[in-house]
This record gives C-alpha cells, sequence and structure tokens, in this order.
C-alpha cells in the first residue's frame, strides 16, 4: 500500500458518504414514491440535489474499482467503514436529522467491528493463494 | 406499514449491492491493477477493458436494482437509519457471498466482527 491507494480508499470513503447525503436530500425535496405509479422513479433524476449526488456517486464508483483492482473486496469495505461515522455526522450537523444515543451507540459498534476485521490478515492470505477466475483466464488464454 | 415497506427496500438494496460488489470484485482481480494498466495503456484502454467485462456488467444490473431501491428507500426514511443501515448489512452479507462465491478465507474474526455490524444496527434501527 502506498499514498495514492490510501488516497483511492479515502475517495471512495468521502464521495460514497457525500454523494448519498446529496441523494437524502434531494429525494426529502421531492417526497415519497408511491408504488403504484412507477414511473415516478425516474422524476428524481432532475433535481439538482440529486443530479450532483449522482456525480459523487460517479467519483466514489471509479475509486471503488480501482480500489478492488488492487485491494480484496473483504479490505476494501471495512476500509471504507468511516464513512458510516460520517454519514451521521452529515445527518446530524447539516440536515440537523434526529441522532439518538442508541443510534451513535449502534454507529460506534458498526466501528469496533469494522475495525476488528481490519486488523486480520486474511488478504495476505487469500492474495497468496490463486484465484479461480484467474486461472480460468490464463487457461484461455 | 410504511416501516415494512422501508426494511424491504432496504433488503432488496443490499441484495443487489452485495452481489454487485462480489461480481465487481471478480471482474477487477481478472483485470488487474487500474493503476498500472492505466500507466501502460492509457485511461480509454482501461475504460474499454472494464465494459467489456462480463462480470462486471453484470454487477452492473445488480448496481442498477440496488441504486433505485436506495433512492426509494431515502424517500421513506431518514438518511442516518438507511445509509448505516444498509451499508452495515451489506458488509454482513458480501462476506457470506465472499466466502461463498469468492471462496475468501472468513475466519472467526471476521464473523465476530458480523455480529458486531448486526447489533449496531438494530441500534441504528431502535
Amino acid at each position: 500500500m502506498n499514498i495514492r491507494k490510501y488516497l483511492v480508499l479515502l475517495a471512495v470513503m468521502c464521495f460514497g458518504s457525500i454523494g448519498d447525503a446529496l441523494l437524502s436530500r434531494g429525494m426529502k425535496q421531492l417526497g415519497a414514491i408511491d408504488l403504484h405509479h412507477w414511473q415516478e422513479i425516474i422524476r428524481p433524476i432532475g433535481n439538482p440535489w440529486v443530479l450532483v449526488g449522482i456525480l459523487c456517486l460517479t467519483v466514489f464508483f471509479a475509486s471503488y474499482l480501482t480500489a478492488l483492482s488492487f485491494a480484496d473486496l473483504s479490505y476494501v469495505l471495512p476500509a471504507t467503514a468511516l464513512g458510516y461515522v460520517l454519514v451521521t455526522m452529515i445527518a446530524k450537523f447539516v440536515f440537523h436529522e434526529n441522532v439518538s444515543v442508541l443510534r451513535w451507540l449502534g454507529v460506534l459498534l458498526i466501528s469496533c467491528g469494522v475495525g476488528w476485521v481490519t486488523r486480520g490478515p486474511a488478504l495476505t492470505e487469500r492474495r497468496r493463494e490463486s484465484v479461480p477466475m484467474q486461472e480460468e483466464q490464463h487457461e484461455i488464454a | 406499514m410504511k416501516s415494512l415497506e422501508l426494511w424491504l427496500a432496504i433488503a432488496v438494496m443490499v441484495l443487489a449491492s452485495s452481489g454487485g460488489d462480489v461480481l465487481t470484485s471478480s471482474a477487477m482481480k481478472r483485470i488487474g491493477d487500474l493503476g498500472e494498466l492505466r500507466a501502460r495503456k492509457g485511461v480509454l484502454a482501461v475504460i474499454g477493458t472494464i465494459f467489456t467485462e462480463r462480470h462486471f456488467l453484470l454487477a452492473l444490473c445488480c448496481f442498477t436494482v440496488g441504486f433505485f431501491s436506495l433512492l426509494t428507500a431515502l424517500s421513506w426514511g431518514d438518511l442516518s437509519l438507511v445509509a448505516p443501515a444498509s451499508a452495515s448489512l451489506t458488509f454482513i452479507v458480501s462476506a457470506f457471498m465472499a466466502k461463498y462465491f469468492l471462496k475468501e478465507d472468513v475466519d472467526q474474526r471476521r464473523w465476530i466482527s458480523a455480529v458486531l455490524v448486526c447489533v449496531g444496527v438494530v441500534l441504528l434501527a431502535m
């Protein structure tokens, strides 16, 4: 892991959280979607908050693909876990949503779980094993 | 009733996202380090390689379903519930799928983490 790769992981975390927050803002403006009118599901795309949210999530997705190209799925998902904390901060201090003590405790437990798993050695061990997909590709080549 | 619909939307999103994660991971492992590929062949080659990868295209279908489920869930519930709940559950379901489809070594440490995350999600929903 070098600085570039850590920056990619940071981009995954930040743009994912900010994108979700912007989508939430836009969807709250538009109100609830009625399941009996499925065409309404396309309507949010015209909302500026949703549009910028989609842009952020596009950057998130590009960073996510890059991260998955040099790290395991089981590493990338936990490594971006601080996004939970960021989302809760945005919800509380930007959108002024009610975040109870129990929810804060939930965020803390999730962070502990994610912190615990990232200390495990599974990434290195898995990389030493052969990946079935790669073997298949080599056979084709 | 709205609560049941909200959790149904979250469940659909979790299953679709986890399936997409596993397929994307598989696709990216087949392609290799995108940074190195970009240095060797350029950005266009990277984009071309990604968008012709079969597993990636399947992953896009899963993510599309997940995205619209997220939009629906966000219109019914608070961000501080929907985002952590769906993301955490996705982490657990992805661990299951990674074990059985990607043959990852999910050890005791990972299951303990999964329980911690589950309890965290329950607390978030209270």
